[in-house]
């Protein structure tokens, strides 16, 4: 059943993406920007964990999933070091994925030509 | 001579003596793959960057055009020319490996007719000998120009167009054999206030809708006097706009007739969405496929009216309307022509 409730989440997701481009014209940045802080806003809120229990990667690997993670860390460390944690604790969580960009964007610039 | 406001009548018969045209690999597959001098099949011609390849290919088409025509360089008095790539770099470039006296144009895909008419201009005021007239455009350079790097993988609409990769060049004399160009309406700048750069056939229909019918006007003949009125790169949704407002401005133009350049070079079941665009589109398809036609005799006289969307991204970014433009060119074959 989970696998049924991540496709339909996820794929609602993408369903609210697609109509910002096609509807409202966005541009992928914004659109991007958009689902980052969507992600974030609900995270603070305290609805976007229930959500992941939920659909489970329909909602872990959208882009929203960043702006939960990045406030999930910021709360996080919080609660142990106080308001510096909130600085040192946004990239906490997202670290992997920061660096796996970064790494994997070096390789690909490495083997193909960066130049598109 | 000037006819009403903005026609110019050419006495004096410049002629198209020869042309050039330069392809890439997309193109090698389509409708015309017949009509190039030259198709490459690596979008980067083996140079470092897009642009550079696109200025090997207006290089190319200029040296293709100087052969056929059997003309040297040194012969050449001008090349009018230019692109879509910020400040026309890659034109300039060629032009300076060209070595010829250059004017640099822009009136984005409308450079084609811009060019050839202010040529014809020229060499019927006995200012030239000879003109190369033509330009070059690279899908990839384009793109990131105007919308994202190509790796960045953004989506497009179905109203979005395809840049053609590729050059056309004409090289136009003052005696010679080959299609004659008799006139040339100028375009104003038409805004009609769309804002959406992934729609740019329906943004510049009325451009050309309003040229057409100037030209038609100031000629004083009757859309049938052409076998083939020919747009740069309106697409699907800008050709059927355009032919939806000459019918209902009274111009009777027959959907045969009414044909567009950008939907002429791809095949159907190539992905271009709308149809081709860039400044390519209505330079290749002119310079290869229609003055070949006219030299053949298939054709007798055609109007090509290339269409500009002179928006940059700049301009779009701060929420500015597309305004656009389009020249009207008459090339005829036969010397009876006026």
């Amino acid at each position: 059943m989970i696998f049924f409730w991540a496709f339909v989440v996820g794929g609602l997701i993408c369903v609210i993406g697609q109509i910002m481009f096609d509807v409202f014209k966005l541009t992928p940045a914004h659109t991007l920007t958009i689902f980052v802080i969507a992600g974030a806003v609900l995270d603070g809120l305290g609805l976007y964990e229930p959500l992941i229990d939920f659909a489970g990667a329909g909602a872990t690997v959208p882009i929203t999933s960043f702006g939960n993670s990045l406030v999930h860390g910021a709360m996080a460390e919080a609660e142990k070091h106080g308001l510096i944690g909130v600085i040192t604790g946004i990239f906490e969580v997202t670290s992997a994925g920061i660096s796996a960009a970064i790494i994997f964007g070096v390789i690909g610039a490495l083997i193909f030509k960066s130049k598109g | 001579m000037l006819l009403g406001q903005r026609t110019w009548l050419f006495h004096n018969q410049p002629v198209i003596i020869a042309t050039g045209t330069v392809g890439g690999p997309f193109e090698a597959q389509g409708n015309l793959k017949n009509d190039f001098d030259i198709l490459h099949d690596d979008m980067w011609l083996k140079q470092k960057s897009f642009e550079k390849a696109q200025q090997l290919m207006l290089e190319e088409a200029c040296q293709i055009a100087l052969k056929k025509g059997q003309v040297q360089k040194e012969q050449i008095n001008f090349l009018l020319s230019g692109d879509l790539i910020n400040q026309i770099t890659p034109t300039t470039f060629a032009a300076k490996t060209l070595e010829i006296p250059y004017f640099g144009l822009f009136n984005a895909c409308a450079i084609t007719t811009e060019s050839l008419a202010l040529s014809a201009f020229i060499i019927n005021a006995n200012g030239a000998d000879y003109i190369l007239s033509g330009t070059a455009s690279h899908n990839a350079a384009t793109e990131r120009q105007f919308r994202y790097p190509t790796e960045y993988g953004g989506q497009k609409p179905p109203t979005a167009q395809w840049t053609v990769t590729g050059a056309g060049c004409g090289l136009i004399a003052k005696e010679g054999i080959g299609p004659v160009v008799t006139s040339a309406t100028i375009g104003k700048v038409v805004d009609k206030g769309m804002t959406d750069p992934f729609n740019m056939g329906g943004a510049m229909a009325p451009a050309a809708v309003d040229t057409i019918i100037a030209h038609l006007k100031e000629r004083n003949v009757d859309p049938s006097y052409y076998d083939l009125i020919i747009t740069g790169d309106l697409g699907q949704i800008g050709r059927e706009i355009s032919l939806d407002l000459l019918q209902k401005k009274g111009i009777n133009i027959h959907e045969e007739q009414y044909v567009d350049c950008g939907l002429t070079i791809y095949k159907k079941e190539q992905p271009v969405h709308s149809g081709a665009s860039g400044t390519a589109s209505s330079a290749v398809a002119t310079y290869g496929h229609f003055v070949k036609l006219l030299n053949k005799g298939e054709l007798n006289r055609i109007l090509v009216v290339a269409t500009g969307a002179l928006h940059s991204p700049l301009s779009v970014q701060q929420k500015d309307s597309i305004p656009c433009i389009a020249h009207a060119v008459s090339i005829e074959m036969g010397s009876d022509s006026s």
